[in-house]
């Protein structure tokens, strides 16, 4: 193999998310592994939602990044333990979404099994008040929920914690 | 050995059908939903449900052996060889017949799930992982909407109060063990249903009594059978339209 696992994870750096471009794969966090076996190179990845589109989407673009880059054998497997959170996302990921107009999520410690936990409370991304309100549990794509200002008036989605 | 298989077989794709079958029936309401956010969000669960299927399919298709892929399970098989709940079948109806069927099966899907998740199998028991945390996102969507709805207007509690009456007769099938399920929850391979019932209970009437809306689960009719293959007429109306490219076109791929 002509190049190193560091070089790998570098090529991987530069796939990114299709539904938050903003973002590449690995701060988002979804990629677990990268092993080398002679000729081949397998990525392990761990999809967000279980049946979010992009999953395959990502897939496809981890093999033609790395085809790209002249490997030709590319084995790709999914793990699905442990889950995906997104306190896998790294720091530097939130504060891209919120210059590109999403709020991070906020790490909630309320109890996820509680019906009747108050949904979390989430700083605006445009004027960074906390006085906002939860419109829609479920936004534009899987990860995110609808929220709305109520001092900027601005709705704005909310990369929820999963 | 074989008859082993067989139940696990049959319990895969119990799983797999179940989530399916519910998330076929609630993309039916894309593009139609009351007003844009809930459709999205009826949409979203769905995307969900299929995801969390066509892991299972995968595992039921290796398991198989026969060079089968999940898209086979799915398009090919026939409606006796379903074996969804029941619940999962049933008609949409209006928005709050859709949110009472969906409040009765999250609130088991979760319980299952949280079972499932100690599995010995470790495959299945990722699966359950993975949707577990979906499928608590969606309990709590369904249940604020019974609320909602239910300690709304005195139009929408008159409709959804009939809705959660209409679906009690098919909410036993959850918990009533058919013989391939007895065997493996005696050999502890899937959770015990049986006892999941007492706590179903317990949070849909928390639900419920925050509603405002009454129920009375000893009058179900104890509608079962879709485990094993015997199911109400809705269902061949959902795998015909389903089914409809992948048999006209055989092999066909998107």
């Amino acid at each position: 193999m002509q190049f190193t696992e560091e070089q790998i994870w570098q090529f991987l750096s530069e796939v990114q998310d299709p539904e938050v471009p903003v973002l590449n794969i690995l701060e988002l966090g979804i990629v677990r592994e990268v092993l080398i076996k002679n000729d081949e190179v397998e990525v392990v990845v761990t999809p967000t939602y279980s049946g979010c589109p992009a999953t395959s989407m990502i897939n496809m673009s981890i093999r033609l990044k790395l085809i790209e880059k002249g490997i030709k054998n590319v084995k790709l497997t999914n793990r699905l333990s442990p889950a995906w959170t997104t306190d896998w996302m790294t720091a530097g990921a939130k504060e891209k979404l919120k210059a590109y107009g999403i709020a991070p999520p906020v790490y909630s410690k309320t109890n996820q099994d509680d019906l009747f936990a108050k949904p979390d409370e989430v700083p605006c991304p445009h004027c960074g008040s906390g006085h906002t309100k939860l419109v829609s549990q479920f936004g534009s794509t899987a990860c995110k929920a609808l929220y709305q200002c109520e001092d900027c008036r601005e709705p704005f989605d909310y990369f929820k914690c999963h | 050995m074989e008859n082993t298989e067989n139940n696990q077989l049959n319990y895969l794709l119990h799983l797999a059908d179940t989530s399916m079958i519910l998330g076929q029936r609630l993309s039916e309401w894309c593009g139609k939903g009351p007003v844009l956010e809930q459709d999205i969000a009826l949409s979203n669960i769905a995307l969900d449900l299929l995801g969390e299927a066509s892991h299972y399919y995968e595992l039921a298709a290796n398991l198989q052996g026969e060079g089968k892929t999940e898209d086979d399970l799915a398009f090919l098989r026939n409606e006796r060889d379903f074996k969804n709940l029941l619940i999962t079948e049933r008609p949409n109806g209006h928005f709050g017949d859709t949110i009472a069927r969906q409040f009765y099966f999250d609130i088991y899907h979760v319980l299952l799930l949280n079972e499932l998740k100690k599995s010995s199998n470790s495959e299945t028991a990722a699966i359950a992982e993975k949707s577990l945390k979906e499928a608590t996102y969606h309990a709590k969507w369904s249940s604020e909407w019974v609320i909602r709805l239910g300690d709304g207007t005195e139009e929408s509690h008159d409709k959804i109060q009939k809705s959660i009456l209409d679906f009690v007769d098919y909410t036993d099938e959850m918990f009533i063990p058919t013989n391939w399920e007895k065997a493996l929850i005696a050999s502890g391979e899937m959770p015990d249903i049986t006892t999941l019932k007492d706590k179903w209970t317990t949070r849909v009437n928390q639900v419920l009594e925050e509603a405002t809306l009454t129920v009375d689960f000893s009058k179900s009719r104890k509608l079962i059978g879709g485990k094993d293959g015997k199911h109400t007429e809705a269902l061949g109306y959902i795998l015909a339209e389903m089914q409809y490219m992948q048999r006209t076109y055989p092999n066909m791929e998107w």
